[in-house]
């Protein structure tokens, strides 16, 4: 078998290490900023694309995709190439897949502040940069499994495994949970809605949890933890049984996502149970990693990247026991839609996903660079203050979760809540905000003296060369070879039948969830009073979807005494079927709003609006001051119904002709209602006689965003009217 | 949607059967296979079948 010579591909590993480390202090300190906004809400008040509701995806966006996201691909390609004894199957894949990947974090930071948004939770962005995600992560995988084909090492390592899982379960729920319709170049609706889109939502939510930010780090666990304790894995037989339970069971964890929300009770108590039993593949891979470890703990003394690799793992476990605790219904019913999940979150995201990032690093670039890391005291420097920096994150949010969700639920003796104004929730918890936003600093200040001593040691290295290696190619292999083979090990030779039965394990769980949701019509009992939106009130949900409403207030009332008490009656799932997109939300910084409808005045809502904090005393919301002057375009009102039409909703060609005017008459019937306001005639009609005096342009208050935005506040959660009768309302056939 | 409980009882069996085999196979792995791919990441560039 004759040797070949061939040149692993360092530079594209290079490029992805740079943009990681851009991409992730850019992402970190935007979700700083966030944190400040919480504690100085008026910082970037009057400028739109600042603020909060706009930033937050961008934030989650820049540290998964951008931050998380490179980092995969940086570890991902150093180790496939040199598990597989071969250079990457195409440069120009590698190249398409980089700069495709690069020019879709630019679109998403130009974007999203500017609110162009889907509003569904990591998938925010909008339709043309779907579909580029959806070239670039095929470039990604053709190239992956391109280089398994061409391989000069026969057996499939683990790594590569987790990689391929990783590709395939994206690709399957990126397609299927961004299928919209275009109604615009940057603006289109999901052709789910209501309930089905939530489980379609959060099938994808959560999974982008697991094969997004967990298995391809498994993977790269499984290479660079044996890598720099120079020990093989523990358990080899521990892997292949926790790879194909990790990548059947996750699937299904979607709805805890949703647990005590309108989505059918089966639905929900599936979630629970594999969410459950997710605890024991999700361990296996932790006591995997740590007992890798075996003998080698007195390097961990004096390794910087062990010493962050043995706190990934810790916070991976640590986190995978969470998450199954909380998708206990019990549990679940305090910390939903409060900051014991943003705790969680942050937990998995600053521990797993950034600390093994930060270990891989500290490990590569000495290595690509051929010298030896500029300062060691510095990593572990970084490691100290990233630690204390994740727990002054992670336990101020525990503390205020558990205080917020036990004061929403306190009741007096006469059956009154004791809380009654939401905002004594939020006040009582703000000093645990400030910590929050000190350990977040603390993290960042430690991922800068990353940045310092990887520039230094880069700049003492040697420019990164295309590494020599050499391997014999694959022979034929031969009967008397496989004599003896058993038929996981005849698997692991065989890439496109793993990557098959990978998909098909994947498809089974969504497939069982989300079919009868959407084909059994008694999933979601029809309410006959409920009826689609009127065109303002569309425009309005519009409005509220581009400034990330969805981000602080959800629309989902749980059946509990406390919310009925606090909020109205509780959500039922007929209430949402025209919803496209579902708005229940995920957090709670604010109130929920699915029956505001009708609870306070436009001038009310105005007010609000304008200065939060003039009609709440204490709000932390920021101030929405452009809704009140801008003029709003309404001139796609006929394209957008016509495409709710195509998704269902039963606009009558009429209603659709005769849009124009029915926006106008219940605009002016609001700019009326407006006038009851004896404050705002005064300013109003001192503005306009301005304009008249100087000959400037001046917007009819009907024709501004803010009216649009009053009708579809005024009009959620009244379609039903819970009556006191005998009379069936809805019943499951 | 009547007979709707088969889909749930077909994907337990497949669930069932699938893992059952994989537990078997895993169980009786060769030590030596287990050992020799176990190192892959370690090894240097050398030649391999």
């Amino acid at each position: 078998m004759e040797v070949q010579q061939f040149y692993y591909d360092n530079k594209i590993v290079k490029n992805f290490l740079y943009a990681t480390l851009f991409w992730g202090i850019i992402g970190m300190l935007v979700g700083l900023l966030l944190a400040l906004m919480f504690l100085f809400p008026n910082i970037t008040d009057g400028i739109s694309f600042l603020s909060f509701g706009r930033l937050r995806p961008l934030h989650t966006n820049a540290v998964i995709f951008a931050f998380v996201g490179n980092a995969i691909f940086a570890g991902v390609y150093y180790s496939t190439q040199r598990l597989l004894k071969a250079r990457m199957f195409s440069d120009f894949l590698s190249k398409f897949n980089f700069w495709g990947w690069q020019a879709i974090i630019v679109a998403a930071a130009i974007t999203l502040p500017l609110g162009y948004s889907t509003s569904k939770e990591y998938a925010e962005l909008e339709w043309p940069i779907d579909i580029a995600i959806a070239l670039v992560w095929v470039a990604f995988g053709w190239n992956l499994i391109g280089t398994m084909v061409k391989r000069r090492q026969r057996h499939l390592y683990v790594a590569i495994w987790f990689y391929l899982a990783t590709f395939v379960t994206v690709a399957v729920l990126h397609i299927f949970n961004s299928l919209e319709l275009p109604v615009s170049a940057l603006k289109s609706y999901s052709v789910y809605a209501g309930v089905q889109d939530a489980l379609v939502q959060w099938w994808y939510g959560h999974n982008a949890v697991a094969f997004f930010l967990t298995t391809p780090f498994l993977g790269l666990m499984y290479y660079f933890v044996p890598k720099a304790a120079n020990r093989p894995v523990y358990s080899y037989r521990l892997s292949i049984v926790h790879f194909w339970s990790l990548i059947f069971i996750y699937i299904w964890a979607g709805p805890h996502h949703l647990l005590y929300s309108a989505l059918p009770d089966w639905a929900q108590n599936l979630g629970v149970a594999f969410s459950v039993m997710l605890i024991a593949p999700s361990w296996g891979g932790m006591i995997n990693g740590l007992l890798t470890l075996r003998g080698a703990w007195d390097k961990v003394r004096t390794d910087p990247t062990l010493k962050f690799m043995v706190v990934a793992i810790t916070g991976y476990g640590m986190a995978t026991f969470e998450g199954p605790m909380l998708s206990l219904k019990n549990v679940n019913a305090i910390a939903h839609f409060s900051d014991w999940i943003i705790a969680h979150v942050h937990v998995g995201a600053l521990a797993w996903n950034g600390f093994l990032a930060f270990g891989m690093i500290y490990w590569m670039v000495p290595k690509m660079f051929k010298t030896r890391l500029h300062s060691i005291p510095m990593a572990n420097f970084h490691f100290w203050i990233g630690t204390l920096g994740i727990i002054l994150y992670a336990l101020p949010m525990y503390v205020a979760g558990f205080t917020q969700a036990l004061m929403w639920k306190d009741f007096n003796p006469d059956g009154s809540l004791v809380y009654g104004n939401f905002l004594e929730t939020v006040n009582e918890i703000m000093p645990m905000y400030w910590m929050r936003a000190i350990g977040g600093s603390l993290y960042i200040v430690g991922f800068i003296v990353m940045l310092y001593n990887i520039v230094v040691t880069v700049r003492s290295g040697s420019k990164v060369e295309d590494e020599l290696a050499e391997a014999a190619a694959l022979t034929r292999v031969s009967k008397k070879r496989t004599a003896g083979e058993t038929y996981h090990t005849w698997l692991e030779r065989k890439p496109i039948k793993l990557t098959i039965f990978a998909t098909i394990a994947i498809l089974i769980g969504g497939i069982v969830q989300i079919v009868p949701t959407i084909l059994v019509k008694s999933n979601i009992p029809t309410i006959t009073s409920v009826k689609p939106y009127s065109p303002l009130e569309l425009e309005g949900r519009d409005l509220y979807i581009r400034e990330g409403c969805v981000g602080c207030h959800s629309q989902m009332i749980r059946p509990f005494r406390s919310e009925v008490e606090r909020y109205g009656e509780y959500a039922k799932a007929g209430e949402f079927v025209y919803d496209h997109p579902f708005l229940w939300g995920s957090k709670r910084t604010g109130p929920d709003l699915l029956r505001i409808g009708g609870k306070y005045s436009d001038s009310w809502h105005l007010n609000h609006m304008y200065d939060p904090q003039s009609t709440s005393s204490g709000s932390i919301m920021p101030a929405y001051q452009w809704l009140v002057r801008n003029e709003h375009d309404r001139s796609n009102i006929q394209g957008k119904m016509e495409a709710m039409v195509s998704l269902g909703v039963p606009y009558t060609e009429e209603e659709i002709a005769n849009a124009e005017a029915s926006m106008e008459e219940q605009s002016i019937q609001i700019e009326e209602n407006l006038y009851a306001d004896p404050d705002f005639v005064k300013t109003y009609e001192a503005d306009k006689k301005f304009a008249a005096e100087n000959g400037l342009d001046f917007v009819e208050m009907r024709d501004r965003e803010i009216v649009s935005l009053i009708a579809y506040l005024q009009r959620l959660g009244t379609d039903i009217k819970v009556k006191e009768t005998d009379e069936l309302l809805s019943e499951n056939k | 949607m009547e007979g709707i409980a088969t889909y749930p009882m077909i994907s337990l069996l497949i669930f069932f059967v699938f893992f059952a085999i994989l537990f078997w196979w895993v169980f009786t792995a060769s030590k030596e296979h287990i050992k020799e791919v176990s190192e892959i990441p370690l090894e240097d560039n050398q030649p391999k079948q």
